[in-house]
């Protein structure tokens, strides 16, 4: 492979990360959250710090911790707001942060950004893969826990869980750790990509973004879905960017805006019915045979 | 069938603005019976159950479950304490199926619920509340009745020691009416204390053993069904003379 596309790949699999990571909260729940790019913030600079003292999967260990005790913070103070208050809070987050990192930076280091370590590129898309296996894993896991079938009474019905016995805001608070985990844990080995970081690179609220897009045109419905939307857009940012420069942005736009009057249940709804009518008949061959 | 006090208010408040949703109520529950709670609309009845289970926080005053403090607990902790609600308008899952919805309620009701006793305590509860023939239904298929039935069902499989009924009759016809007191007996006589809001004045005559009525947030009469009924002041203000 060339280094072209196993940079691909990595920038695939980080997108996957982050659209599986935002899924695996806001799905189940309905809370609609912004904060990804906090996190992915938080994960690339504990790189930016600690990059030339550990080696990469310790990194992403410690970027996973920082960026889950992140979330312990701000869950626990904002996830009793509900609906639309969530959003724009975690959204302010990562303004929040960027301010600050940038004023801490400049306070106590006194200067402003900071160059990174780099990695081999091959290491950095190894340890992608093994940290979407592991996410992929806890997922399938989650969905079949307690942990799960609560979150989905919360997205059911908060009110109702609550009443059965769920205690809401610690299930809701745990779950959004421990997809803020995954996230700080890729945005640490994606910072090797970089040589330079500064807090406007690192805390981009692109990066909140783009993960709900690529979940909501794959599908939130499904694993396979996030998972999905992430490859077509990740690969769609990449042609794009080269071609259009300038228009990029607005073709996604169109593109989203296509995806939620269309599909409502994202591409996977449209490719799941035809799908299953096959699988269904497979078998009634079979019999006559 | 009154026995000691299990459940009790003292002296609660519960403003929303300048107005007093609950003004200074005092209530006690004995065990074993089904006190009924009647007031005009805007009563403070729901406030009431919405304060015992832990949806609101109290201003000031006490609630206490068998000489336990439980004013200021979560909605979760207090489920698992012992007591059950209903919604006025049924707020079960409607994404999962009737089993799912009771299997969820008997799985976090109490602590320590294994997979196996879950789905024991679900199949027990579809009987007891006759809704086998509903079980694989979709929620938003069921009539009215049978949602109401599942509100109460979901309740019923956290396994409560007392239940809390808000208006679980409103909008049934009278042959559902009658199956709704039915069940209520039922739930009764299975060893379930039940504080009941209902507008259905046959049902609440016929299965009270005591009834508070409430008006303006504040207590106005209490008694048995008799009494109440001949309670000047709750006829002027509720039952229409």
């Amino acid at each position: 492979m060339s280094s072209y596309t196993i940079i691909l790949f990595s920038s695939i699999i980080m997108y996957i990360i982050l659209a599986l990571s935002w899924n695996m909260f806001s799905a189940p729940t309905g809370y609609i959250s912004l904060a990804t790019a906090a996190f992915f913030g938080a994960g690339i600079y504990t790189t930016a710090f600690l990059g030339e003292l550990l080696p990469l999967p310790l990194l992403m260990l410690a970027g996973g911790i920082i960026s889950c005790m992140l979330a312990v913070i701000v869950g626990a103070v904002t996830l009793r707001l509900r609906g639309v208050y969530f959003t724009i809070f975690t959204f302010g987050l990562v303004e929040l942060l960027r301010s600050l990192v940038l004023w801490a930076e400049i306070k106590f280091t006194h200067v402003r950004g900071r160059f990174v370590v780099s990695a081999d590129h091959m290491t950095v898309f190894w340890c992608m893969a093994v940290l979407l296996i592991l996410l992929i894993a806890a997922i399938v896991l989650i969905r079949r826990s307690r942990l799960g079938k609560s979150l989905e009474a919360i997205g059911e019905s908060e009110d109702a869980a609550a009443h059965i016995g769920v205690n809401t805001t610690a299930v809701k608070v745990a779950m959004f750790a421990i997809s803020a985990f995954a996230v700080g844990a890729a945005g640490a080995a994606m910072a090797t990509r970089w040589s330079y970081v500064d807090p406007g690179i690192a805390f981009n609220s692109m990066y909140s973004f783009m993960p709900v897009l690529m979940a909501i045109f794959g599908g939130t419905r499904s694993t396979v879905g996030p998972i999905a939307g992430a490859i077509v857009f990740a690969y769609l940012e990449e042609t794009l960017i080269t071609k259009f420069p300038s228009l990029y942005m607005i073709i996604f736009g169109l593109i989203m805006v296509g995806a939620i009057l269309f599909l409502p249940n994202g591409i996977i709804g449209l490719i799941k019915p035809p799908v299953m009518k096959l699988i269904a008949k497979l078998p009634k061959r079979r019999v006559r045979q | 069938m009154s026995g000691k006090i299990i459940l009790e208010g003292k002296d609660l408040v519960k403003s929303f603005g300048g107005r007093h949703a609950v003004d200074h109520v005092d209530f006690h529950l004995n065990d074993g019976e089904i006190l009924g709670l009647i007031g005009p609309n805007g009563a403070g009845k729901t406030t009431l159950f919405n304060l015992i289970s832990g949806a609101l926080t109290i201003d000031s005053g006490l609630i206490t479950l068998f000489g336990q403090k439980i004013s200021g607990k979560k909605p979760y902790t207090i489920c698992r304490m012992g007591i059950a609600r209903t919604f006025q308008a049924a707020k079960n899952f409607p994404g999962m199926s009737v089993y799912e919805n009771l299997l969820i309620s008997a799985q976090f009701g109490q602590k320590n619920v294994g997979a196996s006793a879950a789905k024991t305590i679900t199949d027990e509860i579809i009987e007891f509340t006759a809704l086998e023939s509903f079980i694989g239904k979709n929620i938003k298929d069921m009539p009215l009745a049978g949602q109401k039935r599942l509100e109460v069902a979901r309740a019923l499989a956290t396994k409560p020691k007392i239940l809390l009924i808000d208006e679980v009759m409103a909008g049934l016809n009278p042959s559902e009416v009658d199956e709704a007191i039915g069940l209520v007996r039922k739930i009764n006589d299975s060893g379930i204390t039940v504080i009941m809001i209902e507008h259905v004045m046959k049902a609440i005559m016929s299965v009270c053993g005591r009834i508070m009525v409430l008006h303006h947030g504040q207590n106005l009469a209490e008694g048995t069904p008799e009494e109440v009924s001949s309670n000047a002041g709750v006829i002027e203000v509720y039952l229409g003379g």
